[in-house]
């Protein structure tokens, strides 16, 4: 019977991306380690994940990044919603958002270079946030697109150290996904 | 037909009497040493807030840092402690209690090695969505961290692998959190929840009250189970029906949880449509019913698999098209439309894709499609139908059927199931072990009623049999609880021997002993080309074990037997084994090897000369196939 008739089509169209999830959790001892473990445990890989405490002191927010199909980022969402203390998670990926991370980053300067690092750091809305005789820190914020650009530029004066936070994002508008949790 | 044992003496109404004097003899005593009423304590919050939620029996055992909680048990006599011979039991037990009667089970351990010995049985609960409240105790709240005597991040473990968990320091926060670990362990899809509480937290006093229900609800929003499915889908659903020429309803355990065996059944007789079950669903249609159609998937029945190949409409209520239904999910029912009703919108989508994904409970989705849905006169479906009857004979009395094997005088395991269900009046609840043993209780259980087949699906726990019969036995009294294992399972867990002597729990145990991990053998056979090893299993004398246990023990070789053995065993009032002696090489048919498809079934009885298998490919698997399945159970 099974002969003629085409192959069933498995779930999901295999074609991989970047998808922005935001998810609105109970703020409690053990709640990031519920959330990092179901990922693990489920085969989700969390490309970033940054974690703050929003308007409200008894919830926290995450935004997450992970890579994979509309399938695949579907279930993520699923599963997430499915730990109690998660609220609300939304994949806001294709809407319209305002998506900006903060990088630090650590690189030499000489006495002759030091004037083009701060020229350069300006030009690319950046700010030299630390300065010493041999070092300074730049601080970048903006979309990751952005800050991968400034991370290039500056690898001519030698980068010592580097860290990201990771994206975070709001939806642009008057819509709140805070005001979206039912209580 | 051999027989050996007594009945017991541990566990007749004097001994009970006894214990029972002893218990109050030991509480006037202990009134008298505090001097007078003594202050409410965690442990008492703990015991009033499992009575408030209609929980009345524990299923534990004891150790450091829970003793607290032993020491007040005595003063709630609404509950009775069951003491196990290892926590593993426990949570299975819990589990039964839970299968058999609907109801929350509950199992208790300490810190460390207590609490690490009730993971297995959760993982079960959680794989098969029941609702379970395992609770453990910890070392006092200052030590945590501490790598403190018996002390082992416990939480931590069960996390990944119970529906919520709970790490509780202080006594004023025992009563909400066992009221909320009730109400999530019990409502949407069910599931086990794990509460940790530390030493400290069970001995501090406190004057907490326990929540409402309404608090409860109040207190999780992000729990709210979605009970209605949505009103445009199943209207869908009902056109669908309406429009199919060969539907199949594939019925599952959400069914059974949502109590809504009735419904099903309505739809079936209005819309005449088929009804094939999973391995839990097993219960929600009573298998004489002519729209019941029978058991599906792996070791499924071939008539059904082939109704499901050739269906138009799948109708998959409260399962979740997993890979032991499914097969390969490429050929899966390749001309149906696929429908998906489950509770939890997780599962939608997941394995398959749902051509009509429907979130809800089932019993709700049914209630509301019902008036939707077309009724079908049964002459407008006598073509299929007399199509699906001679399926359906053609499998039943192929030689692999239980009939072949006992007419030559081989004590087959399917014959056995057989007469031990008709013995019981097809109103025993049997739980099975896992491996072949449970694809022929499945298969051969001729079940009638709902919540009478128990069966650890999901996880596919060995060991699990003879302690969850005990729940069983003790959740559901008037039902006789059999525990059907095979002689791998049984010796995981026998040491419960002594527990239901001791207690009296009055499980019959059929031992199905062919000297083998049976199904292990099975797949070394078929899918490893005759490769055995550590197949051969030595068991001992069991009538000398159960002599030992003081537990009445017969012995069972020939087909003639059985019905006798079956009788006298029910006969007993309490506890009872059967050592049925069946044929060591039996495989179970027909059988779905791992990445094949239900149209590649093989089904010869036997294992002399070739296999038969069905459609263009072979049987042989490559077992380093990394597309095949997961591998055999044992």
């Amino acid at each position: 019977m099974s002969g003629a008739a085409p192959a069933r089509a498995l779930p999901g169209s295999g074609d991989a991306r970047r998808h922005l999830i935001v998810a609105i959790v109970n703020n409690r001892p053990g709640v990031l380690n519920r959330v990092a473990s179901l990922m693990r445990a489920r085969n989700f890989n969390i490309e970033s994940l940054a974690v703050s405490v929003t308007e409200r002191s008894d919830t926290s927010r995450m935004t997450l990044t992970i890579l994979g199909d509309e399938v695949h980022v579907e279930q993520a969402t699923k599963q997430l919603y499915k730990l109690i203390d998660v609220l609300k998670v939304e994949d806001v990926t294709d809407s319209a958002i305002v998506e900006h991370e903060l990088a630090l980053i650590k690189v030499r300067v000489t006495s002759k270079s030091r004037p083009e690092l701060v020229s350069l750091a300006e030009m690319h809305h950046g700010r030299v946030v630390d300065l010493g005789d041999d070092a300074a820190i730049v601080e970048i914020v903006g979309e990751p697109g952005d800050v991968d650009r400034v991370v290039e530029l500056l690898r001519e004066f030698g980068i010592k150290e580097l860290v990201r936070t990771g994206s975070v994002v709001m939806a642009r508008g008057s819509g709140s996904i805070e005001e979206q949790v039912k209580r | 037909m051999t027989q050996t044992g007594h009945v017991p003496g541990a566990g007749t109404s004097a001994a009970l009497a006894t214990e029972r004097a002893r218990k109050e003899m030991l509480r006037d005593a202990r009134i008298e040493r505090r001097g007078g009423p003594r202050p409410r304590i965690g442990a008492d919050a703990l015991c009033e807030a499992l009575l408030l939620q209609g929980s009345n029996t524990i299923w534990g055992y004891p150790g450091g840092v829970i003793l607290p909680l032993y020491d007040v048990l005595a003063d709630h006599p609404g509950l009775r402690h069951i003491l196990v011979r290892h926590e593993q039991a426990a949570a299975h037990a819990a589990d039964g209690f839970a299968r058999a009667s609907g109801k929350v089970g509950v199992c208790l351990g300490t810190s460390g090695p207590g609490a690490t010995n009730l993971v297995t049985g959760i993982g079960t609960s959680m794989l098969d969505s029941v609702p379970v409240v395992a609770i453990t105790g910890n070392v006092p709240g200052v030590l945590l961290g501490k790598d403190a005597f018996q002390e082992i991040d416990i939480t931590g473990i069960t996390l990944p692998m119970t529906k919520h968990n709970y790490l509780i320091r202080s006594a004023d926060e025992i009563p909400h959190a066992i009221a909320e670990a009730f109400h999530i362990a019990r409502s949407g899809r069910p599931g086990p929840v794990h509460v940790d509480i530390t030493k400290d937290a069970l001995m501090g006093e406190t004057s907490a009250p326990h929540p409402t229900q309404a608090e409860v609800e109040a207190g999780l929003p992000g729990y709210r189970p979605k009970l209605d499915g949505h009103v445009r889908q199943i209207k869908v659903l009902a056109d669908a029906i309406a429009a199919s020429k060969r539907p199949v309803i594939l019925a599952g355990h959400g069914i059974l949880i949502s109590q809504a065996e009735r419904e099903l059944l309505e739809l079936a007789r209005k819309a005449q449509i088929p009804v094939a079950w999973t391995l839990l669903g097993i219960g929600v249609i009573d298998e004489s019913d002519p729209l019941a159609y029978g058991y599906m998937g792996m070791h499924g029945w071939k008539h059904v698999n082939r109704a499901i190949q050739s269906a138009d409409l799948l109708i998959g209520i409260g399962m979740r098209y997993d890979d032991r239904v499914t097969g390969n999910v490429r050929t899966f029912a390749p001309s149906a439309k696929i429908v998906h009703v489950d509770i939890d919108p997780a599962e939608i989508g997941k394995n398959v894709v749902a051509d009509i994904p429907i979130v809800g409970d089932a019993k709700h989705v049914l209630a509301a499609l019902i008036p939707l849905t077309p009724s079908v006169a049964p002459a407008a479906r006598a073509d299929y139908f007399a199509e699906l009857a001679t399926w359906r004979t053609a499998s039943e009395s192929s030689a692999w059927h239980g009939s072949g094997g006992w007419r030559d005088g081989v004590l087959s395991a399917d014959f056995v199931v057989e007469r031990i269900a008709e013995g019981s009046k097809h109103d025993a609840n049997l739980t099975a072990d896992v491996g072949q043993n449970q694809m022929w209780v499945a298969r051969y259980g001729g079940f009638k009623r709902a919540n009478s087949h128990l069966s650890s699906g999901g996880l596919g726990t060995m060991g699990f049999a003879l302690p969850a019969a005990m729940g069983a036995a003790v959740a559901v009294p008037e039902k006789t609880s059999w525990a059907i294992a095979g002689d791998g399972g049984f010796q995981m867990t026998l040491q419960e021997l002594a527990t239901i002597v001791q207690e009296r729990i009055p499980v019959k145990i059929a031992l199905m002993d062919n000297k083998k991990l049976g199904m292990i053998r099975q797949w070394q056979e078929i899918v490893y080309g005759g490769n055995y090893h550590s197949e051969q299993l030595a068991g001992p004398d069991y009538l000398k074990l159960c002599d030992a246990y003081s537990l009445p023990a017969w012995k069972v070789s020939k087909p003639e037997e059985v019905d006798a053995a079956v009788a006298a065993a029910l006969a007993v009032d309490g506890p009872a084994l059967i050592w049925f002696e069946i044929a060591e090489r039996q495989n179970v048919y027909p059988m779905m090897p791992a990445g094949k498809g239900l149209s590649d079934l093989i089904d010869k009885w036997g294992d002399d000369g070739e296999d038969v298998t069905e459609g263009s490919s072979g049987p042989r698997v490559d077992p380093t196939d990394p597309n095949a399945p997961s591998g055999a159970t044992k």
